[in-house]
């Protein structure tokens, strides 16, 4: 019987140079903030980012590490715009593929289901056809005739994601009221990996939360990390909520290319342990 | 007791769900949010409403559905029984609209939010648009990134389901009901002349009859400043 816990480190050590990770989430929600800590922390390049975008991609973009980033919006939801992701845009420092939102979930769900596409509407006599001159439309075999968008199928190498609980087999719960589309981006992946508010005993799971709420089964996660406050400074409800306090820090030194290095040396350079006490530390001048 | 400009922007958007019936609301921001409350508690009293987050509540906040963002582009926005009201940075004539970028796409002088949910919302469903402040900067010639599908570009598409209904803003109301889904006015709000949409408007609008959009009655003024905005954040947003 597998005890799939691990490390945060030991999940970036896995990530390679030129890998496609998803990161699931939503915007300023739920993102694996450790597990995107601990890449900050390794020397990995060129990655494409497949991502509901949030501080997530501003944060790899901050640190140079992306080289495309697949998405449909990138937003901390309470502040509109993340200023890392609109520099690497506006100063030409990465390539994007640009979806409609529910393309984007076609895309994984064509990779779940390893179909090569998916047919759908969205996208069509927009930008998303003219700025990815790779889309190929596809017209229904049947009377209707209709010319669809063929949504091509988003493998990914890896899938990062956070959820409330887990147990160390990997079976893994949402206990929030949105699922997002974490699943889905595991089943797209190659390597699944999962961090937690708390990995408990497989029985405390049905004991927290109705059966539906487990939203991952083992068969589709390779490690579960331990990682309290995980996805701090996004929402992991009920555990927490967003941390706007912060989440403007966070936007105000990024905004500041003389501020930045300061932010970086205070939350960033150091491990998990560090950042959350100095988290804590800010809170506390702050208050 | 006469209303305020917001108040006149927040019965307009109301306005834009006649007829609805028994299908979701999705208001993006302040004054579209107040106008579907509003249509709810009044003559749309059917409308679902969508908190934002994963829920369907009713006029006094209770949960009624389960709508989380994956149901919501799965399921709630190809089957088409939606209408929502979003946001335009710019806006065109044939209702081309843009929330991604200024510039060129491939390498924009300003990064916004990214399309969205704008192409799939076109493709499929009513789609409605509030612009708080109708401006030149808004309102422009050609938009620089296709993220909500225009009356031009859905004919090129053949989209079938294209709907895009309205456009709000602080000015008037607007539709593309002419021979060539340009758009028009339906009505400008009290106040307002045809000369000052002409100069806030980056192309021509036929203003040409429209009247005068109507005020709320008592019992609207009532809902939007005892229930719905008794902070009056609405004035804030649309100053009169």
């Amino acid at each position: 019987m597998a005890d799939k816990r691990m490390t945060a480190d030991e999940v970036a050590a896995e990530i390679r140079d030129g890998m496609t990770i998803g990161i699931g989430g939503w915007g300023s929600r739920r993102k694996p903030m450790a597990l995107v800590r601990a890449l900050l922390r390794t020397p990995v390049r060129d990655l494409t980012v497949v991502s509901y975008g949030g501080p997530d991609v501003g944060l790899l973009c901050a640190a140079g590490k992306v080289r495309r980033v697949v998405f449909g919006f990138v937003t901390l939801d309470s502040i509109p715009f993340d200023p890392w992701f609109g520099r690497a845009r506006e100063t030409g420092a990465i390539e994007v593929t640009e979806y409609d939102e529910g393309m984007f979930g076609a895309a994984l769900s064509a990779a779940a289901q390893r179909l090569p596409f998916l047919p759908m509407r969205a996208g069509l006599g927009s930008e998303v056809m003219r700025a990815n001159p790779g889309l190929r439309t596809v017209r229904s075999p049947y009377a209707d005739g209709e010319e669809l968008v063929a949504v091509p199928a988003q493998e990914l190498d890896v899938a990062l994601v956070h959820l409330n609980r887990a147990d160390a087999r990997g079976n893994a719960q949402y206990l929030g009221p949105d699922p997002y589309f974490d699943d889905l981006f595991c089943l797209a992946a190659k390597k699944r990996f999962v961090s937690v508010e708390k990995v408990v005993g497989t029985a405390e799971l049905t004991a927290g939360g109705p059966v539906q709420s487990l939203l991952l089964n083992r068969s589709a996660v390779d490690g579960v990390v331990a990682a309290p406050r995980g996805a701090h400074f996004t929402t992991a409800v009920p555990d927490y909520g967003r941390d706007e306090r912060f989440q403007k820090h966070y936007v105000d030194s990024a905004k500041d290319l003389d501020a930045w290095p300061g932010f970086v040396d205070r939350f960033l350079s150091g491990d998990e342990r560090t950042y959350l006490s100095e988290v804590d530390k800010f809170e506390a001048e702050a208050a | 007791m006469s209303a305020t400009r917001a108040e006149i922007a927040v019965v307009a958007v109301a306005e834009l769900f006649r007829g609805d019936g028994e299908i979701v609301a999705s208001p993006m921001g302040l004054i579209p949010s107040l106008g579907a409350k509003l249509a709810r508690l009044t003559f749309e009293p059917d409308l679902l409403l969508s908190d934002g987050e994963a829920y369907l509540v009713d006029e006094n906040g209770v949960v009624e559905g389960w709508q989380p963002f994956r149901k919501m582009l799965d399921t709630i926005v190809p089957h088409g029984r939606r209408h929502v009201v979003m946001g335009a940075n710019q806006i065109d004539r044939y209702g081309n609209q843009n929330i991604s970028a200024i510039g060129d796409h491939a390498r924009p002088k300003k990064q916004l939010l990214g399309v969205r949910g704008a192409p799939g919302n076109t493709a499929n469903h009513r789609t409605s648009y509030w612009v708080p402040r109708h401006s030149k900067r808004v309102f422009v010639d050609a938009v620089d990134v296709v993220s909500g599908v225009g009356y031009d570009n859905a004919a090129k598409a053949g989209l079938k389901f294209h709907d895009v209904h309205r456009v709000v803003t602080n000015l008037g109301v607007f539709d593309f009901a002419t021979p060539d889904h340009t758009m028009r006015a339906v009505s400008l709000h009290p106040g307002v002349t045809a000369a000052e949409v002409a100069q806030a408007s980056g192309f021509e609008i036929d203003c040409g009859g429209a009247p005068v959009s109507r005020e709320p009655t008592a019992e609207e003024l009532r809902l939007i400043r005892e229930v719905l905005d008794p902070k009056g954040l609405g004035d804030k947003e649309v100053p009169s």
